[in-house]
């Protein structure tokens, strides 16, 4: 058997190397795509979809890299997608922002905000019809409980009991807004947890710590007691859109980020599975194998052609 | 086999064939399943079919908009009622950033089989909150197809396959329509294709392009017409706003060299100036007169009836505008009787 905290490196490794090579290679402008990069939500991501099957479903946001990653893996798809080619997963009509792999259970990205929420409604309720154990998370940040979607949606899985999971991923900023600059009240899951909805809630960084989380949550939806409440604090460490800091530009400070760098979810799951006693080596391995297939990927991307004009046209309608 | 039935009742027989005929389809939104029923579209459902495939639902119209899309992309074939038409703006968002771009944006690898039905108001003081048509509105998006049926046999036939089709279809109902009675074929395969037009009435001397509502005006025009002046007109329902085949209109325009578009709805940038702008493009070396459109005022409904009566269209107002085309005195309608909603109309067609 997999031993879980090297294959939840194995996946943030691989999520942050591929959104560092997007930082590489974006001024090229060969990446003609709004990347909203998930560099510091790494444990997450990665500790949400380990504890998943395959089959479940989950749906996200415009800040998806790492949701694709972590579902499909498929990093020739990725990157072709990045790079507007025929070889990417939607042959370049999906782009960054609205990535999805169907196939792998990744049901869809929006760059509205919000707006992937009801779709986790309706694909759960279905798999509650069908009652085939499927379950559905919708990955969502801070500024989508500003909507009023989110709100109708919480309402409505709570009635209907619907065996989803509601992933908030906390960085406390609505593109440059601030939680204090937007919200008038004190505390979401205090709200939250006055639905008939079970709140889970934490600030950690560590995958196995999101993971075991996962586990608690997913068991109480097993128990039929209805939709769960994930509420994850974690840090942006670069601007809303694009590859650069902004910490000079005055809405929060470096010393903010520098507090989370030092609870960085990359390097304490590295610590810790030195801990463990895993060989250096070992890790090493890992690393050089995620920075190959990434390489190999974007170079394929690289190479790979446009789609024809003809496809402009294709898949309006059925 | 065909038999007598209403609007109501040929929307209804569509939706117990088709929820009869596969497990996947079912039927959601606000009061479905109460006492009214949807003005009578949804009655026996819930009997017939269970809570979890006949049910209400909270106000939230954004929500349940994307629930919809939810589960036609795992699996389903839900059709959401709204009581007006209107109340969709509440879902715009869903509709026009999310269900319509949603196949696109997969690159074809999800299908997005969905219905939303929803009512089109007028009269008793409906106003301007609860008149609108807003055809015009979806037609504009590509990825939706747009259904605007007029007779109770369109209704069946058009509901049906568009709960079959793959696509997002938003399908338009004028609540006068529906205590029309007319033949309909009430066989579960008797399907009408959308994006085909309808000849309601052959005619050789002006064509009206009708929409929904219109259509019943137009034919009373028509026949008043032929009674004064001898003329015919001819009569072509749209029924799918789009996508459209447009040959049935160009092949009537070239025949009668000239066109009344009469839209339920207002003019500018609506459907009505789409169907002209085609016209013109395609018939312009036949038509004897420059195409001419009516529809609703440029305003808000108004509540009040005599300033509502003159904010639609109707048969007198197609009535003149024939009459001028044609170059032909106005006849004297004292005698004749026009639709008014305190005496129902009834049918046939």
């Amino acid at each position: 058997m997999k031993d879980r905290n090297t294959e939840l490196y194995r996946t943030m490794y691989l999520i942050r190397m591929c959104e560092e090579k997007i930082r590489v290679h974006y001024p090229s402008d060969q990446l003609k795509t709004p990347v909203h990069l998930c560099i510091g939500l790494e444990a997450i991501v990665a500790g949400v979809i380990y504890s998943l099957k395959s089959d479940d479903q989950v749906f996200g946001t415009y800040r998806n890299h790492g949701i694709y990653l972590a579902k499909s893996g498929n990093t020739d798809r990725f990157f072709g997608e990045m790079f507007g080619k025929v070889t990417g997963e939607f042959q370049g009509k999906a782009g960054s922002m609205h990535l999805s792999a169907p196939e792998n259970g990744f049901m869809g990205s929006s760059a509205v905000v919000g707006t992937t929420i009801p779709l986790s409604l309706g694909c759960s309720f279905v798999n509650q019809q069908k009652n085939n154990g499927r379950l559905t998370a919708v990955f969502f940040g801070d500024g989508a409980t500003d909507e009023g979607v989110f709100w109708e949606s919480l309402n409505f899985a709570c009635l209907k009991k619907l065996p989803l999971m509601f992933i908030c991923e906390d960085n406390g900023l609505a593109i440059h807004s601030n939680t204090s600059e937007r919200q008038g009240y004190r505390s979401i899951t205090d709200i939250v947890n006055q639905f008939d909805c079970h709140v889970i809630e934490s600030e950690s960084t560590d995958p196995e710590v999101i993971a075991d989380l996962t586990e608690k949550g997913i068991s109480k939806i097993y128990q039929k007691n209805g939709p769960v409440f994930f509420h994850f604090k974690y840090y942006r460490y670069l601007e809303h859109v694009g590859i650069n800091e902004d910490f000079e530009s005055g809405y929060r400070s470096r010393e903010e980020f520098e507090h989370w760098h030092k609870i960085d979810p990359i390097n304490l799951q590295r610590a810790k599975l030195i801990k463990n006693g895993l060989k250096e080596s070992f890790i090493q391995e890992i690393e050089n194998a995620a920075i190959d297939k990434i390489e190999k990927s974007i170079a394929l991307a690289s190479q790979a052609p446009f789609p024809p004009d003809t496809d402009l046209y294709q898949n309006v309608l059925v | 086999m065909i038999k007598n039935l209403s609007y109501r009742e040929a929307l209804n027989l569509a939706m117990v064939q088709e929820m009869d005929r596969d497990s996947n389809v079912f039927v959601y939104g606000l009061d479905v399943p109460d006492h009214k029923r949807i003005f009578g579209s949804t009655v026996g459902l819930v009997e017939k079919f269970g809570s979890e495939r006949c049910f209400g639902t909270p106000l939230a119209e954004d929500a349940m908009t994307g629930f919809a899309l939810g589960s036609a992309i795992n699996g389903m074939r839900p059709i959401h009622i709204h009581i007006r038409a209107d109340f969709l703006m509440l879902a715009m968002n869903q509709i026009v950033n999310m269900i319509s771009n949603f196949r696109y944006m997969t690159g074809g690898k999800l299908k997005i089989p969905l219905v939303i039905r929803a009512i089109i108001g007028r009269g008793w003081g409906q106003s301007a909150q609860h008149s609108k048509s807003l055809h015009s509105f979806f037609a504009h998006i590509p990825g939706l197809k747009v259904v605007m049926p007029t007779t109770p046999a369109d209704a069946k036939g058009l509901l049906a396959s568009a709960i079959r089709d793959d696509n997002p279809v938003v399908f338009l109902e004028h609540r006068w329509l529906y205590d029309i009675i007319d033949e309909v074929n009430i066989d579960s395969e008797a399907l009408l294709p959308l994006g085909e037009p309808s000849l309601l009435r052959k005619g050789n001397d002006l064509t009206v392009v009708a929409t929904s509502w219109m259509n019943v005006e137009a034919m009373r025009a028509a026949e008043v017409l032929k009674k004064y002046h001898g003329t015919n007109l001819e009569i072509i329902d749209p029924r799918t706003i789009a996508p459209l085949d447009y040959e049935m209109i160009y092949d009537s325009v070239n025949k009668t060299t000239h066109c009344i578009v009469a839209d339920y709805d207002w003019l500018y940038c609506g459907f009505s100036a789409e169907v002209a702008a085609r016209i013109s493009e395609h018939c312009f070396n036949k038509l004897k007169a420059p195409v001419a459109r009516i529809g609703f005022s440029p305003t808000p409904c108004p509540t009040t009836r005599p300033l509502e009566n003159k904010f639609y269209s109707n048969a007198v107002d197609i009535i003149r505008l024939a009459e001028k085309i044609l170059n032909l005195k106005p006849a004297d309608l004292a005698k004749e009787d026009f639709y008014s909603y305190e005496n129902k109309f009834k049918g046939p067609f």
